[in-house]
């Protein structure tokens, strides 16, 4: 009797014992947990110059599906690619590159996406001409020759998509008076971001630089209605609504 | 006699079996399990240093000879929380290997191939090297948790968070892929393990060993205790297993079969055992014998 007595009180003791280490485990793990999703989430948008390669998905579902394997930094017959080591601003394993070093060759077969097990390249991406890795911006009209007034033209005829992802405007030159200046401008909706018109640039730093689209595209509002400004102004105008 | 050779075994670890068995047999496992790590590793590696791709990609997901997928179970598992879902290959590649760890023993993975092996078993060789005194221990289901959590973080945050400071992939991305700013957190678990609690890392808090614990629970590779009569007590199995709690029962208990899924499989125990106490076993061919 007394026996079982002592046997139970030991379990007793064992099972609040249990009970109370369990809850301790489970809480340094949450707080373990926790640390470790602020680092993630921190270090998540740090490197605004590291490019996605060609089909990744937005940055937030990029990272949830990326699994660092780096298979598609092997199949980048161009070594474009590199997988983000610590402290580099990328998130740390995860695959980028920096136009201005290798821009991306623009592959008809994109063997990276191919390679890619986890579907953060997406697959639905077929021609490569349609992929979004990043927004050229000419980010330094006052460095860039053309603003000058010269005729470098470098960025623009390098273009895989010459005439379409970036056009030369031509403009009066203020300055001369007489003479035409060249504007580099990039049309947002057909640059893929591949980077071949920053890595060319001639100046020491380029004046033209690919950006992730969430840093260089501006967005409307939802609410807001007057999405055709050119239209809207006229209809104000013909309703007789000063401006 | 046993006695005398125990007592010797205080000067140089392991003594008594090298005495008794040569010194490459009493290293046989390790040897052998050093080879596997490193064969492993250079058949990524040969890949990006010489341009034979037998294995591409790294523990991660990869693919062998450009058609057999394989992945980690556990980034798996972690890109699911998040709601996404991904490409054939990579469910593909983690059900092949759950399947191979299934039958050969989920630890298996930790002492014969993860990377991150050859650091903790460095700390603790040091450690006996220089009789560091055992400190307290913390407590084993640990890493059950911490498991649960890094399942839990993709849940709640979006992200596969923990592949951030996963240190079993940070070594083949550290010689793969240049990654070599990373090799912190390996300093740091060397450090923890050394300094800090006894097999701290693998023992008590790797996510990875622990899934790979629960997956080999039905494996029938075992390690069993078949001589344990023989045993004389001299604890040197005790001084080199890193998980040294399933020990007892199979030497002292009624089944020899180290059944607890958290052996690792080294062999290590086979190893340093004068006695040749223990041996690999496999559990379905004995049943089938017994039932015979
Ligand atoms: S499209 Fe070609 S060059 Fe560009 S990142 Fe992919 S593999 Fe490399
Ligand atoms: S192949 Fe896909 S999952 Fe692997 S590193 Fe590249 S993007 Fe990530
Ligand atoms: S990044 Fe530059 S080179 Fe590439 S498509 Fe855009 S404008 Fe053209
Ligand atoms: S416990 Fe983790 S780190 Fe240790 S050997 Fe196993 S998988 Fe590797
Ligand atoms: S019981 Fe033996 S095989 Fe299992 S982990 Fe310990 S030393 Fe290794």
């Amino acid at each position: 009797m007394n026996q079982v007595n002592r046997n139970t009180k030991a379990k007793g003791v064992n099972r609040r014992q249990f009970l109370a280490t369990s809850a301790k485990a489970g809480c340094a793990m949450g707080l373990l947990g926790l640390g470790v999703t602020g680092v993630a989430k921190q270090s998540s948008h740090l490197d605004p110059l590291a490019i996605r390669p060609p089909g990744a998905l937005t940055e937030d579902d990029f990272l949830s599906a990326c699994v660092r394997c780096g298979l598609c930094v092997e199949a980048c017959p161009y070594d474009t690619l590199k997988l983000a080591r610590w402290f580099e601003g990328a998130p740390t394993g995860t695959p980028y590159f920096t136009a201005r070093a290798v821009p991306c060759e623009m592959c008809d077969d994109i063997p990276c996406v191919k390679a890619c097990p986890s579907g953060s390249l997406d697959h639905s991406l077929t021609e490569i001409n349609e992929s979004k890795m990043g927004i050229a911006v000419l980010i330094d009209e006052k460095s860039c020759l053309n603003f000058k007034g010269l005729r470098c033209d470098v960025c623009y005829r390098v273009c895989p998509l010459i005439d379409e992802a970036i056009t030369l405007e031509r403009q009066h030159n203020q300055r001369s008076d007489h003479h035409a200046m060249f504007l580099p401008t990039v049309n947002s909706d057909s640059c893929t971001g591949c980077g071949k018109c920053e890595h060319v640039c001639v100046l020491e730093e380029s004046a033209i630089r690919v950006l992730p689209a969430h840093i260089a595209l501006g967005k409307t509002a939802s609410h807001d209605t007057y999405i055709n400004t050119e239209e809207t102004t006229l209809e104000m105008l013909n309703k007789g609504l000063t401006l | 006699m046993s006695k005398g050779t125990s007592n010797t075994s205080t000067d140089r670890f392991a003594q008594a079996a090298i005495d008794e068995l040569g010194w490459w047999r009493a290293h046989k496992f390790l040897f052998l399990r050093r080879a596997s790590q490193l064969s492993v590793l250079l058949a990524f590696a040969i890949g990006p240093w010489f341009g034979l791709w037998l294995l591409k990609g790294n523990l991660s997901s990869s693919e062998l000879l450009a058609t057999i997928p394989l992945s980690d179970p556990l980034a798996t598992l972690q890109v699911l929380m998040t709601g996404h879902w991904p490409e054939l290959s990579l469910l593909l590649g983690a059900a092949i290997i759950a399947l191979f760890y299934l039958v050969a023993g989920g630890r298996v993975f930790c002492s014969w191939v993860c990377p991150v092996n050859l650091v903790t078993d460095a700390a603790s060789w040091l450690r006996r090297k220089f009789h560091l005194p055992r400190t307290s221990e913390m407590p084993r289901n640990l890493r059950y948790y911490l498991l649960a959590v890094v399942l839990l973080m993709p849940l709640f945050s979006g992200i596969a968070a923990w592949e951030w400071v996963n240190p079993v992939p940070v070594v083949y991305r550290a010689l793969l892929f240049g990654a070599g700013s990373g090799l912190w957190i390996l300093a740091a678990i060397f450090l923890l393990d050394l300094f800090i609690s006894e097999r701290a890392w693998c023992g008590h808090l790797c996510p990875t060993g622990a899934m790979f614990a629960l997956l080999g629970k039905a494996s029938p590779v075992k390690v069993s205790a078949v001589n344990a009569k023989d045993c004389d007590n001299c604890m040197d199995c005790f001084e080199v297993c890193p998980e040294r709690q399933v020990l007892k029962p199979a030497l002292k208990g009624t089944s020899p079969m180290i059944t607890d899924s958290d052996c690792t499989q080294c062999g290590r125990c086979i190893d340093v055992c004068a006695q040749r106490v223990f041996q690999y076993q496999n559990r379905i061919a004995l049943k089938a014998e017994n039932n015979q």
